[in-house]
């Protein structure tokens, strides 16, 4: 293995949050950003060739080791508790707020023709779901966007990468 | 009519309206309004007749399709309504049914992705490790004063008590003891009441233990705590200390 793929798999390996690779380049003064990135790809090919339980995953803007996909039974029996998934209307929220975001509850509450009020709490304390700030408008309401911590537990490279949302068809246009 | 009604957990008014279309197969494009309200206004009184917590915006629907409807049934406006045959009025209804039904796709979608600590998993992720058979036999919980009684009468039927008629009997008093067992406290941070008590079984020992345990417990200066049923009560002081 060659010496710097070796160096960023300890970084990686020793990082808490998913490393980005700027992050990278400023350990690794003697490669330049390109370089690294074609590294970190060999890096990846090396773990997917080896066909081993880990495999190198691109999320929230950075890299992470990550256990693949079809382990998860024998993970999920190391780990006691099964982590408290989201409810339907929980989801349906964060789907909202993903991909409209910046917006305001009014605007969620008008998609999804109900009060969000508690799955947006509920959202907030799992760190979904963040204040970004507030609207310049009476009564100067909240604005809501997603965390980073969305994109780590959504296996998101960025938001570009979520599904595209089906396209709203024109209604006008359907009707000739 | 009447309807076979299945009970699900709808998301909202437009989740139960997405759900009947489905369920007549009707064209989302083409909704028979009168149908689907009738439908729409049965699930209602189904859910109302369970007690189910009906939100209001359920009936802000309710009374969006009986305005359609209405406005159906109405000749079109005007008498040059030929050539301009006005907005349908179901529109905006079914842009917002479209729209949330995107949005229900999409939360499929999401969850449908690997998610971390579901799916996949990361390096060191906090482990919540699993209570090994030993933790959990010893979960404290809090005892009351009948556990405490409980205990009294089992250690008292365990003594087998032979009071040797000693009359001089070390004298004790109920602040003594209760002092000892707050030096006791302090110094080891948790003691059990059979450890409080020792070999000396005498009646008049444990009973003064007991009552300063109890005493203690009213002063909230202790806590005691079990670790099951006949399991050693422990005490631990109430303020760090």
């Amino acid at each position: 293995m060659e010496e710097k793929v070796a160096i960023i798999e300890a970084l990686i390996f020793a990082s808490e949050a998913p490393l980005a690779a700027e992050r990278i380049a400023e350990i690794l003064p003697d490669a330049d950003k390109n370089e690294i990135v074609s590294l970190l790809a060999a890096l990846a090919r090396q773990y997917e060739e080896r066909g081993g339980g880990i495999c190198l995953r691109e999320v929230a803007g950075g890299f992470q080791f990550r256990t693949r996909t079809d382990m998860a039974p024998w993970l999920r029996k190391l780990k006691a508790s099964r982590p408290a998934m989201l409810s339907p209307a929980a989801m349906e929220t964060l789907a909202v707020v993903a991909y409209r975001q910046p917006l305001v509850k009014s605007e969620i509450d008008r998609i999804r023709g109900v009060d969000a009020s508690g799955a947006l709490k509920g959202l907030l304390e799992k760190k979904l779901v963040r204040i970004v700030g507030r609207k310049d408008v009476p009564g100067k309401p909240i604005i809501y966007g997603t965390t980073r911590k969305f994109l780590e537990v959504f296996n998101l490279k960025d938001l570009s990468e979520l599904p595209t949302l089906r396209e709203l068809k024109d209604l006008q246009g359907q009707q000739e | 009519m009447s309807y076979e009604i299945k009970l699900d957990i709808f998301e909202g008014p437009l989740d139960l309206l997405l759900y009947l279309i489905r369920k007549n197969e009707i064209d989302i494009y083409n909704i028979p309004i009168a149908l689907i309200t009738e439908q729409y206004l049965s699930y209602l009184d189904m859910m109302r007749s369970l007690n189910l917590d009906l939100a209001g915006e359920y009936l802000v629907l309710a009374s969006t399709l009986i305005h359609i409807k209405s406005k159906l049934l109405l000749p079109p406006a005007g008498g040059d309504g030929e050539e301009e045959e006005g907005e349908d009025p179901r529109a905006e209804l079914v842009q917002q049914l479209l729209e949330y039904q995107a949005f229900k796709e999409a939360a499929l979608l999401l969850d449908g992705r690997p998610l971390l600590e579901r799916d996949v998993f990361k390096r060191g992720a906090p482990e919540e490790e699993p209570l090994t058979a030993e933790e959990t036999d010893d979960a404290l919980v809090e005892v009351d004063v009948f556990e405490l009684v409980t205990a009294f009468r089992r250690i008292i039927a365990g003594t087998g008590i032979k009071e040797d008629l000693e009359i001089d009997a070390e004298k004790m008093s109920l602040s003594d003891r209760i002092n000892e067992i707050m030096e006791i406290l302090t110094e080891k941070g948790q003691t059990t009441f059979t450890d409080l008590l020792g070999d000396r079984t005498d009646r008049r020992r444990i009973i003064y233990t007991f009552l300063a345990i109890l005493e203690l417990m009213k002063l909230r200066m202790v806590r005691a705590y079990q670790s099951g049923p006949f399991g050693a009560i422990r005490l631990f002081p109430a303020v760090e200390g």
